[in-house]
Order: structure tokens, then sequence, then C-alpha cells
């Protein structure tokens, strides 16, 4: 039998993300899905109008940017003490605390909890940290079928699919290919979608509420992230929209939340900061419809039995850089992705990552080490437009991390000597001194000799190819401004 | 005119000393009108953005100790580039750390705080928006990001192309969005690079414009490059050498 | 060595830039916390809010309560409802004198059998106007949070005095039952999703009707 035939759950694309090619070749097939890019642009188009409109709203917006970016430095800065501190809650509130180096570590302690419940299944609430660590997949293995009960999320789990968007995974999908996903797959995992299902996104959405609910009812143990863990309290925070959360965060009795060692916050007073921020900025809503918070085991409410997995998966590495230590400020709302004209046109699977986007460039080869070809090239997948420090509710400054980030991958490869380090050490001699300088430009001025009467130059061979495949480079002009400086103004400067 | 005796130092940028000479000639041209004395000081270079943003910071230094060197004089310094403007203000200082250089850093931070965008230039120091100028023609302007978002210039290029007699400024679709140009973005990844610059050369297509005008050449000419191919017909034009063209002529 | 030891040693190793150990003094906030956000009526603007996230909303005289939620249920075809242990007994009296079948969590309703009942009817902790959010506390007047989950109508009432303007007074408000280990729901209109081309679609998973009665 092969091992497809005994999955419990769709499976997924093949391949590792950390196998891909760089960034700009898989942007060059992203870019010609048109498809692809029709969705994304609406997609975008429509939830950046919906920030806009939300944040002018409050008039204190760049007080509450001020103060996010404030406590989250707060936290991480003593993050130490703040995690003894949680930890301590937790415990206090009746939850099991469990702490994990990285993936492996934390999938281990999930698979084995589950297992310990004698149960083969349990459903899903968004989060990244699971998909960070690809947790589905553990589970699966150990022969557990994990139930992603967000709709996205379900969209891209029955599409064989990986997520493309922080917020809404599924952001490449429109309406038509949802619908066609619903009808292939849900028949194979459980109740049906009807067969005279529409693309309308209130029956799709009432055809995963069907889908989902026995899911839902028979579920015994549940597995989430948490959007924040507040170290005074105990209390786990997870924001959504749906009710797949509250449904998993309330119906089972035994809860499993998986939570990236930054994502404490002090105290609860400090969420007055992070409700305000967070909906605005990631959904363009004044409130998402559900916000739950939970301090451990409540009696006679909700999970009797609550474990806490504390994961770090990198998370030190990125804190001990002080340069790169703000994108632990992330609250994972996506405006950065939303903003950003190069996301907005090959999407997130280019990334290579569950983060994708700006905030994914800085982050992933912080987390993942700059060490593959896609890890490598992602701190240039951005034009340094600045667009996505205007809307990160946290202020991180994305635009000069991503210079850290590529002063770090030419530093690894300073001893390579290629076209690159051959450009820049011609380019550097030449701009290191005015004397320098001066000689390239009377160079550079005999083409637009050689060449009388051209304004322009159409398709070249490489190395210019890169520019003239598509743009046609001006000529240069017979003489540079310091020449004619100099013939005019005389030698004074 | 409010600027008699100023002496101002044109910092020309490298690309426009070999590229496009119009740009610093106009700039010369314009400051002079309202009465300033400029002067180009010959050891000038380069801002260094180039290798900075692509992460050799090491290449980029001796351009930071030729500005200083350049410009440690002068009380006025003024680029036509609100990207080089902003590398030299937000660069400059965590170049001159990179180099554990304390001398350097503190030169740097004088001459910072002396550099201003030419738009800034006209506006804030010398208080003027109508600088004389004269262009009949239908004008559609891009708000470069460094511009807007680094060097921060504000609506100042609108206040000066409103004060322009004849012109007829059309708004452009999609403004504040990159063109895509992004220094060596642009060939690290020519095909998001192009994606975008097509998005931007049907924007600047759509508003019937004969003149493309921003205030850095270099998106100028990623998009120029593009209407070009594509036999647009529509011309490129820096914001300093619009606005050095008068009744008279230029 | 294990892995919260370890984890925790590379904290501290990451950290050795950071050399005041009171982490208020190393960065302080730059934030008043607790404040409100001006606002003409608080009241209207909950409405206002609570309406634009399609709920229904009555506004009625402390008095009118009982008669408003058994209206506002009939009104919107339920049949059976399920009401928390401690629900006020007149409400209570009155949903029962409306023909609605009660049932109450008195012992606890299985998961299935809650899925079968159409309504759930709640007192509330404390409200939000400028964002028409509802926070329940799960006191013995709201029930277990099940209950307001799986029915597919929620009725909730509200006291003029538990709306906050803004979310900072809210927060400090929900202070102590946090502290108390209570759950907290908050309720911004009914389930929705804009996971379909960014499309905001009400009603997904949590009940897709949301019943307001402002008790004034």
């Amino acid at each position: 039998m092969s091992s497809e035939a005994v999955r419990r759950t769709p499976a997924p694309p093949t391949g590792t993300y950390i196998g891909m090619p760089k960034f700009a070749k898989n942007a060059k097939v992203q870019l010609a899905d048109q498809q692809l890019r029709k969705n994304l642009r609406k997609a975008t188009g429509t939830i950046r109008a919906k920030r806009v409109d939300r944040v002018a709203e409050v008039p204190e917006w760049e007080e509450l940017r001020l103060a996010g970016e404030a406590i989250k430095n707060r936290t991480l800065r003593h993050l130490d003490t703040y995690l003894v501190q949680l930890e301590e809650s937790l415990v206090r509130n009746g939850a099991k605390v469990h702490w994990a180096r990285d993936a492996a570590e934390a999938n281990a302690i999930v698979v084995e909890l589950v297992k310990a419940k004698g149960v083969d299944e349990v459903v899903k609430v968004k989060s990244m940290a699971t998909q960070e660590i690809d947790l589905n997949e553990a589970l699966e293995e150990a022969g557990i079928a994990a139930w992603e009960t967000d709709l996205a999320e379900l969209i891209v789990q029955l599409g064989h699919d990986r997520p493309s968007h922080i917020l809404v995974p599924a952001i490449h999908r429109n309406r038509s290919e949802v619908r066609e996903i619903f009808l292939r797959e849900m028949k194979l995992y459980g109740t049906p979608a009807p067969t005279d299902l529409t693309d309308e996104p209130v029956v799709l959405a009432a055809a995963a509420r069907t889908h989902l609910r026995e899911k839902f009812l028979r579920a015994k143990v549940a597995i989430s992230g948490a959007n924040f863990a507040i170290a005074e309290t105990g209390t786990l925070v997870v924001v959504e929209s749906e009710g797949n959360g509250r449904m998993c965060l309330t119906l089972p009795d035994t809860l499993i939340s998986v939570v990236g060692i930054e994502k404490t916050l002090p105290t609860v007073a400090d969420l007055e900061v992070f409700m305000r921020l967070l909906p605005r900025s990631s959904t363009g809503e004044r409130m998402n419809p559900y916000t739950s918070m939970w301090n451990g085991v409540t009696p006679g409410d909700g999970p009797q039995e609550v474990h806490v997995v504390l994961i770090d998966n990198g998370r030190t590495k990125v804190l001990a850089d002080p340069d790169g230590r703000a994108a632990l400020r992330c609250i994972r709302c996506s405006a950065c992705l939303n903003i950003c004209p190069v996301y907005e046109r090959v999407g997130g699977h280019a990334y290579g990552s569950v983060y994708p986007g700006p905030i994914g460039a800085v982050l992933t080869p912080q987390l993942r080490g700059t060490t593959s070809d896609i890890d490598k090239s992602l701190p240039f997948a951005s034009t340094l437009c600045g667009a996505c420090f205007e809307v990160c509710p946290v202020r991180i400054p994305i635009p000069d991390m991503l210079v850290h980030m590529r002063h770090k991958v030419a530093d690894e490869k300073r001893h390579h000597v290629g076209v690159e380090q051959t450009a820049i050490a011609v380019a550097g001699w030449a701009l290191s001194s005015s004397k320098h300088f001066e000689l390239v430009q009377r160079v550079a001025m005999l083409a637009g000799r050689v060449l009388p009467g051209r304004t322009h130059l159409g398709p070249l061979p490489w190395p210019a190819a890169p520019w003239t495949n598509a743009r046609d480079l001006p000529m240069p002009p017979t003489e540079s401004f310091r020449a004619w400086w100099k013939r005019t103004r005389g030698e004074s400067a | 005119m409010h600027a008699e005796g100023l002496t101002v130092a044109l910092f020309a940028t490298c690309i426009n000393d070999v590229m496009f000479p119009g740009t610093p000639k106009a700039v010369v041209t314009v400051l002079e009108r309202l009465g300033c004395t400029v002067e180009f000081p010959l050891e000038q270079t380069c801002c260094g953005q180039m290798f900075t943003n692509t992460g050799y910071f090491d290449a980029a230094v001796p351009d930071v100790r030729n500005y200083v060197k350049a410009f440690a004089g002068y009380d006025y310094i003024v680029g036509p580039s609100g990207s080089c403007v902003g590398a030299v203000r937000h660069q400059h200082p965590m170049l001159a750390a990179h180099a554990k250089d304390e001398g350097l850093a503190a030169e740097v931070d004088k001459v910072v705080a002396r550099t201003y965008d030419f738009t800034e230039m006209l506006v804030d120091v010398l208080g003027v928006t109508d600088v004389g100028a004269y262009f009949p023609h239908r004008v559609t302007y891009h708000p470069t990001c460094h511009s807007v978002r680094v060097a921060k210039v504000g609506d100042k290029p609108y206040q000066l192309l409103s004060k322009v007699k004849g012109i007829d400024l059309v708004p452009l679709p999609d403004a504040d969005q990159c063109c895509g140009f992004g220094g060596t973005f642009s060939v690290k990844n020519p095909d998001v690079s192009v994606a975008m610059g097509g998005d931007k050369a049907r924007h600047v297509a759509s508003t019937g414009a004969e003149y493309l005008v921003t205030g850095d050449n270099a998106c100028l000419m990623h998009i120029g490059g593009l209407l070009h191919r594509q036999n647009a017909g529509i011309k490129t034009l820096h914001l300093a050498e619009l606005l050095a063209h008068t009744e008279s002529g230029i | 060595m294990n892995a919260r030891e370890e984890i925790l040693n590379r904290v501290r190793g990451a950290l050795g830039d950071v050399v005041q150990p009171d982490s208020a003094v190393d960065v302080p906030i730059p934030w008043v916390y607790g404040r409100p956000t001006a606002m003409p009526d608080i009241l209207e603007r909950f409405v206002e809010m609570t309406v634009d996230y399609k709920a229904v909303v009555r506004r009625v005289p402390a008095a009118g309560v009982p008669a408003a939620v058994a209206e506002m249920l009939v009104a919107a075809g339920v049949g059976s409802a399920v009401l928390p242990v401690g629900l006020d007994e007149a409400w209570c009296a009155a949903i029962a004198a409306a023909g609605i079948t009660v049932h109450r969590d008195e012992p606890p309703l299985s998961n299935k059998e809650l899925n079968a009942i159409d309504a759930v009817v709640t007192a509330s902790a404390v409200s939000i106007a400028e964002t028409g959010t509802i926070v329940l506390d799960h006191a013995d007047n709201q029930g277990r949070r099940a209950l307001t989950l799986v029915p597919d109508t929620h009725l909730v009432v509200v006291r003029a005095d538990q709306v906050v303007s803004d979310v900072p007074e809210a927060v400090g408000r929900l202070a102590a039952a946090v502290t108390g280990g209570s759950p907290l729901t908050w309720i911004s209109g009914g389930s929705a999703t804009s996971d379909i081309e960014l499309i905001r679609v009400e009603g997904v998973h949590g009940p897709r009707t949301l019943l307001v009665v402002l008790a004034e």
C-alpha cells in the first residue's frame, strides 16, 4: 500500500521550503499566472482600502504604534523574566507547560500528548507557530488526522496546497477555485459539499460550517496557537473571526496551545494597545468578531486538560542580534504583506516560507539562517520602498532590517569571487574618489560618441540583459555634468 | 530676492553626473535665478546607496568620506534626488557607525543636517513655491518612494508644480505605489521589477499626460525605459528641469 | 540540560546588551493606560457600531427587558432556548411564557444537545461603544462558553452602565475578572469571514444571529 493511501488528511505539495530556488526564480513562475495576479490585486486592494479607513478613525494611531513598539521592546529585552513569570502563572491556572527547543521537539511533545488521549484526530485553530513547525505532517506520520478549521486553512488543506498569506492563507484562490476544491474534496474527508454548491462566498462559508460541525462536536483534542500570552495572569488570547477558534478552544476536553516565546506580553492592561492595533491593521475592522481569553483550566467550562508548548525554534537567534531583534515584535497582522507591491504581484508562495511578504523576507532568513538559495535571496526580495514600515502597527523598520540582512548575506560571500563581487569592487573603486570617477566618466562618454544620434539602447546581451529585456536604456550623454561644469565654470569649487 | 548671497553646494549625485547632466544644470539655473550662488565641490562622487542596499557596507564607506570631505564647509547642500538625499540622511550615520569611526560619525551628523532635497531647499529654506516656471503641457507626477518615505519631502513637489504657469497637472492613479526600480532590485529581480514598472507605466499612460515627472532620475530611467520600449510617446522629465523652463525658454 | 533551562539560557545569552535589570526603567512606555475615548453619546455609538456588524439591537427601559427578550426571540423564529443557571428569573419566565421550550444547563448539556437548541440568552459583562463589542466574563448569568457558541442565535442583554467608550476602559473594567481566572469572550457582531476574496461574509461557525437588548 502506498503512503498516499494510508493518509488521513489531504497530502500537501511535495518538496520542502528550504529546497526551493531563489526568490527571483519562484517569482517568475508566479508572475506568469494571470489568475493569481488578478486574485491578489483584487484582494490586497480591498484590504488596503479598509485598513486606511479604520486607521483614520483613530486620531492617536501614531501614539498607539509607539506604545505597541515599546511594550514589545520591553518584553523582548527582559524575555527571560517574563517567560518565567508566564510559566508560573500558567501553572497556577492549572495548565501544564512544556518547552521545545526546535520544531522536532515541539512536534514530538504534541504527538505524545495526543497519543496519550487515545485519539486519532484533532481539530486545529489557525496558528502560524504550528505551520512553522509543520505539525500537521508530524501528526499525520503518527497516524493522527489534524483538521484545519479556519475557512482559508481548510481551503488550503483540501486543495493540497500551501498557505500564501499570514492572515488569509488562501488569498491566491478565487471563489470559483474554492467551489471546485470543496466539491471535489469535502466528500473524501467528511460531510460532503452540497451538490448545488454555488461560488457565492456566503454559500461556500455555509458549506464549511456544515462540513466542520461534525468534526467540532466529536473532537476530543484541539490544537491552537495564541496571539498573546500574558505573563502577569497566564492568560492566552486568540483573535479570530469565524468562531472556529471558539469551537476548538471550548468544546474538546483537551487543549494544546503551541506558542512562540515572543508572544509574551507583560500585563492584561497591555491588551488595550494590541486589541486596538491588531484588528484595524489586519482585517481592517474596528474589532474582529471573536476574541477568546482563557486562564488555564476553568472548572466546569471548556477543556479540563490544558497544555502550553513554548517554542524557541530560532527565536533566540533572532533575539541575539540587536539589529534583527525588532522582527520579534511582529504580531502577524499582515499589513506589510497587503501593502507590499512585490507581494501583490508574486503572492506568498514565492517566499518559500510560512512567513511571506516583507516580514517574511526579514524573519525567515533570521529564523532559518542564510545557507539555502531561497533564504539567501529573501532579503533582496524588496525594492526598499518603505511602505511596510509605514503600516506596521509595532513599527518594525523592515527596510532597514532588510539592508542589515543583505549585509549579512554579502558578508558571508565576501571571499567568493563572482560577477556581483567583481561589479561591486569595480564600482566601489570608481566611486571611491573623484579622480577615479572622472576617469570612468571619460570612458563612458565615448559610448555616446560611438553611437551618435541614438537616444536609447534596446535589448542587449548579458550582463545588460536583465535590464534591457523589457526596458530601453538611455544613451549616456556626450558630456557629463562634471565636465560641463569644468568647461563652463572653470575648476573653482 | 530672498536668497541673495546664499551659497549653495550642489550635490549632483553620480547617476545625474554621468547619465542625466541636464538635471543638475537645471538646479543651477533655478537656484541662480532665485539669487543663490551655486558651487559644485569636485570631490563628490556618490551617496553609496547602491553598495549599502546591496549589502556591501565597506564599499560604501569611502563614499561617505568623500561626501563629508566635499561638503563640510557648506551650510546648504542640495541634491535633486529624494533617494540620494534620503540615503545621506538615513544611511550615512549607520555607515559611519559600521566603520567604527567616531570622527567620521561626528562629521556626518553635521553634514547630514545641512543636506536638502531640491524641493525642500526651495520651499523650506528659500520660502519659494513660485519659481517663475512656465510649462504649457499636460503633466503627471510620480512621488518616488524614497522622496516620500525616506527624505520625507511631503507635498512640496506638488506645491511647486501647482505654481507653474500653463501646466495641466493630472493626478496619477496609485501614485503612492513603488515603480519597481529599487536599485539593484531592478536586475536581481528583473521580472518583478518589470511587472511593477509595467503597472506604473500603464497608470501613467491612462492619464493622457505628455510628460511623466519625478524628483528621481533612477526611477524615471526605469519607467521611462518601459514607456520607450512600448513606444508610448510619453516623455520623462525631472522636476528640476521642468522648473527651469520659463516663458523665455530655459 | 532540559529544554526549559536551555531556552532560558539562550534568552539570557542573547540579551547581553541589556544592562538595566528593571524592565520599566529600561524601556519606558509612552502611553497613559485606561483613558476613555471622547464621543458625543456612548450609547448611540454602541448601537451604531453594533448594527454596523449586522446585529439586531433594541433599546428598552430596564423594566421592559423580559418582554423585549421574549419578543425578539419569537420574531427571530426561535423555538427553543438554553438559559444559564444564573439568568434573571423574570427573563426566564417571559421566555417560557412566550411558548419557547426552555433548557437549563443543569446538569450540563452535551455538545450534541446544545447543537439541537435554537438559541441562547445571556447577560454580559462590559460593552465597547467604539468597536460594537460585547464582552462576556462567563459569570452565572452568562453561562459556560459552549452555551453562547453552539446555538445559532445569541440574544444578549447589555445594561447601559456596562457600556464604555473604547477598548482601554473595557480592559480596565475586565482586569479583575481575568485576574480572578474567568475566561472572556469578546463578541463583535455575528461570526464572519473574509477568507474568500477578502469579502466579508456574515455567518460561519459561531451564532449567525446576534440579538442585543440594551437596557437603559
